[in-house]
């Protein structure tokens, strides 16, 4: 398991984390049933408060991604594939808002921003992440 | 939850400083930083807490014991490092190693000596031949050697360099990992604390500005920054620590007002920042 922790991100470390195992989670790297961390040995491992990596866990909790097991630990939930697909779809909903939003700043035309998605599509969409 | 410390209304008057109320707790397995500028008032407020000033006001149990007796019969489940502990005069590393076992119950030598080389102290050096730096890390490596529930130390960070300072808070944290010890640190070097502090207690001029979870003190304010002219009397009368130059300005405003900063560069302000801004003379609410 990969969690790398920025400390000039603005983004607040509980949150990198969640981001982190919830992209692991989604990806299936991190496959259901599995162990993750405990939460003290966690934040050792990662020179942060306890109480940052609780709030991290507690957050993946109430978004159905892993379970609390009292005095076992947390595992990853088994995912319903229509609520992963739901999720991607805001991602890509969230993304494409963002670049028409930077478009009608810049003043650049609807049928432009076609034009890029379209060969954005044709190169493969795979040129970076 | 078991609480180490649970601290109310504790106060101490001196003819030139007042210091408290102060009411907080640490729950165990925890660590909690204290925090304020010089003269804030943290010595003073580890010496309550370890029976070495008396309270002018207010009690607090510490460990479960709630006198200063009850205290005193406790003392094993203490580990306290201050500026002014002293160890006497003549003793080596060895001396204070075969006294300890009669001061704690719990004294632990292989964990004693391991720390004393982990710290690069010369066992066979007289404690009044040691720097000031290296008494300080005698008395830390005291501090952590007897399986206390509760470390209470003051400035353990000054004077370290960056990599004994790593090594100290890995220690830290490993301290607290079972769930059942915790730990008192005051440090100015709040970065580093903001870091692994689950919990702050922050002072300036004896007053307790803040206790609770760290993040929700760096969360409470942004900091705002702009152009001369985009400084509004709004924000000049919410805004704390105004700093003003031909370039613009700069302030920490509440986050509950942060629709005064509407097109304004903000951001979360570290813990650093934030200590510069509202320790800035002349500002009197946090």
């Amino acid at each position: 398991m990969r969690i790398v922790i920025q400390n000039r991100s603005q983004l607040p470390i509980y949150q990198q984390i969640i981001d982190q195992i919830q992209a692991a989670i989604l990806s299936g790297d991190l496959q259901p049933g599995t162990l993750l961390p405990s939460i003290r040995g966690l934040a050792k491992d990662l020179q942060i408060s306890v109480i940052t990596t609780t709030r991290a866990y507690h957050d993946l909790e109430q978004a159905g991604l892993v379970q609390n097991v009292q005095g076992k630990g947390t595992y990853v939930q088994a995912q319903d594939p229509a609520l992963l697909r739901e999720q991607t779809l805001r991602q890509v909903e969230a993304g494409l808002q963002a670049a028409l939003d930077a478009a009608k700043i810049g003043q650049i035309p609807p049928a432009t921003v076609h034009e890029m998605l379209d060969s954005l599509i044709a190169a493969g969409g795979d040129d970076h992440d | 939850m078991t609480e180490r410390l649970n601290v109310l209304g504790l106060a101490k008057t001196y003819p030139e400083f007042a210091l408290g109320p102060l009411t907080f707790d640490l729950p165990a397995g925890y660590i909690m930083g204290l925090i304020g500028p010089n003269g804030a008032g943290k010595t003073t407020t580890l010496r309550l807490l370890l029976d070495m000033a008396q309270p002018s006001a207010g009690e607090f149990t510490l460990n479960g014991a709630q006198t200063a007796d009850a205290r005193q019969q406790a003392r094993d489940d203490l580990g306290a490092m201050l500026d002014s502990t002293t160890l006497p005069d003549v003793w080596t590393v060895k001396d204070i190693d075969d006294n300890m076992h009669r001061l704690f119950r719990r004294w632990d030598s292989q964990q004693f000596m391991e720390l004393v080389a982990q710290f690069d102290i010369n066992p066979k050096t007289m404690y009044r031949r040691l720097s000031k730096g290296t008494q300080n890390k005698v008395n830390l490596a005291v501090a952590l050697s007897h399986h206390a529930k509760l470390l209470i130390l003051d400035e353990p960070m000054a004077g370290l360099d960056p990599i004994a300072r790593d090594e100290l808070r890995q220690l830290l944290q490993a301290y607290i990992q079972a769930g059942d010890a915790s730990v008192l640190l005051s440090s100015h070097l709040t970065d580093d604390l903001a870091q692994f502090a689950d919990y702050l207690l922050y002072l300036i001029h004896g007053e307790q500005r803040f206790f609770g979870e760290t993040d929700t003190l760096l969360n409470r304010y942004l900091l705002v920054q702009g152009g001369s002219s985009e400084l509004t009397a709004a924000l000049e009368d919410h805004g704390l620590g105004l700093r003003q130059t031909s370039v613009g300005f700069s302030l920490l405003l509440p986050t509950t007002d942060q629709a005064l900063a509407a097109g304004l560069v903000t951001s979360t302000p570290d813990l650093d920042t934030l200590m510069i801004y509202l320790g800035k003379r002349g500002e009197d609410h946090a």
